[in-house]
């Protein structure tokens, strides 16, 4: 298969499809319709289920009770949607079930907008749902990488036993750029046995049980120590980022997701005014890569968070830079796109500074 | 020797931890027996609620899931359309099924999801310590309505056979209760009629199952026998308000 021309949310469809995942459960929300328009088309034809559920509350247990029965499963939604979806998540995390979340944010709080955002960023990577738990979170910025990053957390879910979120939005979900899906891992797609999934105990000795409840407050806490010596082997293993024009540069800029290709204009205009510009782009927001920031810290001036949010994922910068160099922030909300230009005017500050 | 009685080998040996005079225990028992009888035990995935059957998960010996307050429909759907060939089945009170969950069993049901649905109707909460219910009778006193459930403020309960069974996709709704022999071997033949509905690929089951809560009455076992009889009854009268089983005769 060549390359085609496709919408962002039809590429996450694809992927997943191609990642062998047959269950899809979902309930409309903009900016992410056309996933579930394409689900309903292509799940019968692949043989899969696609369900439109009464609610988003709904859709995330038809989710867990697939992916705890040993499916593949994705569900997709946005910003208030995956509000609704925070108690399921955190019951799936608990219970240890595997699935694919994606989130195609757009501006809030509340109703909000349907414009895009990355003010979800918290709810994402700090928790979201009730308790102590953790979701890897990945964020593409193109359209391959969307396809591309789909099908490694289908792997990376099964690995850990854990959900796994795609954090895009608006725009990543609406534009359209060429998707080579011939260069995806093939390996990543293949589905490993489950034994302990509810299947029907059929022939096995012992019954399987998915299950988050533990009264006995010791038993407890043994459970959450487990899961987080999960989350650490995820820490180490699942860190994912890219570095652009960093070696001789004096400031950083830190954007992830589609911002980050706007960052990287802003890179282009300063060069063309001698101006040495980097980006540090998160791939994965958790685990969040520390090394890039240790690898620049001796040479950079300063950092500068770019995001569609008032500033959320610079906390997590701030807290790699551990206070060794300044860190400043840029950012738009409600649905409006930081500009190069705009980022250029911020990093000329920051020069002109002491 | 003759073997006169022995227990199901749909349960497991982990003792109930329900309180004397509780009809879960019985309920438990005649899922158990049915799934046994059936044939169904290796096929079946249960799915327990969040209420005072929550451990459920650890007496039906079968696959079993837990899910959130009211969700088990949902998670239900999830584990079916995964196994389409497998028994699926939920085990639910009155707050998790008719409250919470209310979305989660009429869409299940409105779907025509082949699964089978344990409902037990106690009219209160029993496991956060007696609040009312979507099903607390009129003018019943608990701790949450303690001068009376009043129409005006709490609503009118909620009669989920009814509803349901004006949905397509239900294909079969019966309203059973446990509080004497006969009743109880009648809820038993209810239950296997849900069972088959689902072999038979019909759609929706739910049974509904009277059922006594005598520590949040505040009565003893005997008393809140009597009580379903002379109070539950009259406002949920038992019956099959749906049956697609008998219409293919
Ligand atoms: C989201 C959520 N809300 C509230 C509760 C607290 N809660 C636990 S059991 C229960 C009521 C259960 O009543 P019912 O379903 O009638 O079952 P019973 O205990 O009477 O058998 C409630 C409100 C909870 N566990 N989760
Ligand atoms: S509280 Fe009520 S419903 Fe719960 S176990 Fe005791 S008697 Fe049964």
């Amino acid at each position: 298969m060549a390359k085609v021309l496709m919408k962002g949310n039809e590429a996450l469809a694809e992927a997943a499809i191609q990642a062998g995942c047959r269950h899809y459960f979902g309930y409309p929300i903009t900016p992410q319709n056309e996933v579930t328009a394409y689900m309903a088309k292509r799940m019968p034809e692949v043989g899969g289920v696609f369900l439109q559920a009464e609610s988003e509350v709904s859709a995330i247990n038809m989710v867990y009770g697939a992916g705890g029965a040993g499916a593949r499963v994705l569900i997709t939604s946005s910003s208030p949607g995956i509000s609704l979806m925070q108690e399921g998540i955190s019951y799936i995390a608990g219970a240890e079930v595997p699935c694919v979340i994606a989130n195609i944010m757009r501006g809030g709080p509340g109703l909000g907008g349907i414009q895009p955002s990355q003010s979800d960023y918290f709810q994402a990577t700090k928790g979201g749902g009730h308790g102590d738990y953790k979701l890897i979170v990945l964020a593409p910025s193109t359209i391959q990488e969307m396809a591309e990053l789909v099908q490694q957390a289908f792997h990376i879910a099964d690995k850990y036993r854990n959900p796994v979120m795609i954090l895009g939005d608006g725009m990543l979900g609406q534009m359209m750029e060429p998707v080579d899906f011939d260069i995806l891992k093939k390996e990543e797609n293949k589905i490993e046995e489950k034994p302990w999934a509810t299947t029907g105990k059929g022939t096995r000795n012992k019954r399987n049980i998915i299950n988050s409840l533990e009264l006995d407050p010791q038993i407890l806490e043994k459970h959450n120590i487990e899961i987080f010596k999960k989350y650490q082997k995820a820490a180490k293993e699942e860190v994912r980022y890219e570095m652009t024009n960093c070696e001789e540069a004096e400031i950083i800029l830190v954007a992830y997701g589609t911002i980050a290709r706007v960052a990287k204009n802003a890179i282009e205009i300063a060069k063309r005014e001698n101006i040495k510009v980097g980006l540090i782009r998160p791939i994965s927001l958790w685990p969040f890569p520390e090394e890039p920031f240790k690898k620049t810290k001796d040479h950079v001036k300063a950092y500068l968070t770019i995001e569609m949010s008032m500033g959320q994922m610079i906390e997590d910068v701030k807290i790699a830079v551990n206070g060794q160099k300044e860190v400043y922030f840029y950012g738009r909300v409600g649905g409006m796109v930081p500009e190069p230009m705009a980022i250029l005017e911020e990093i000329k500050k920051i020069r002109g500074k002491k | 020797m003759t073997v006169v009685f022995q227990k199901t080998k749909g349960l497991t040996d982990t003792p109930f931890h329900y309180c004397p005079g509780c009809t879960h225990g019985i309920v438990h028992r005649l899922v158990a027996e049915t799934m046994e009888e059936l044939g169904v035990l290796d096929k079946a995935i249960g799915v327990a609620p969040v209420g005072c059957a929550v451990f459920a998960y650890e007496y039906f010996n079968c696959d079993m899931q837990e899910a959130a307050h009211g969700r088990a429909p949902a998670v239900a759907t999830g584990i079916k359309r995964v196994h389409p060939d497998k028994i699926v089945f939920t085990y639910q009170g009155d707050g998790d099924l008719a409250a919470i969950g209310t979305a989660e069993t009429v869409h299940a049901a409105a779907r025509g999801e082949n699964i089978t649905v344990i409902f037990i109707n106690n009219a209160i909460y029993g496991m956060t310590g007696g609040q009312m219910a979507p099903t607390s009778l009129i003018g019943q006193e608990t701790l949450t309505t303690p001068y009376g459930r009043k129409p005006e403020t709490n609503g009118y309960p909620i009669k989920m056979c009814e509803m349901l069974s004006t949905l397509e996709g239900a294909a079969y709704i019966e309203r059973v209760s446990v509080y004497d022999v006969k009743h109880v071997l009648n809820a038993k033949k209810a239950i296997k009629n849900a069972f088959k509905a689902q072999i038979n690929k019909k759609g929706f089951s739910m049974i509904e199952v009277l059922s006594s809560c005598p520590t949040n009455w505040g009565m003893s076992p005997n008393e809140a026998l009597k009580w379903i009889k002379d109070k539950m009854e009259q406002y949920y009268p038992l019956g099959v308000y749906k049956n697609t089983l008998e219409e293919e005769k």
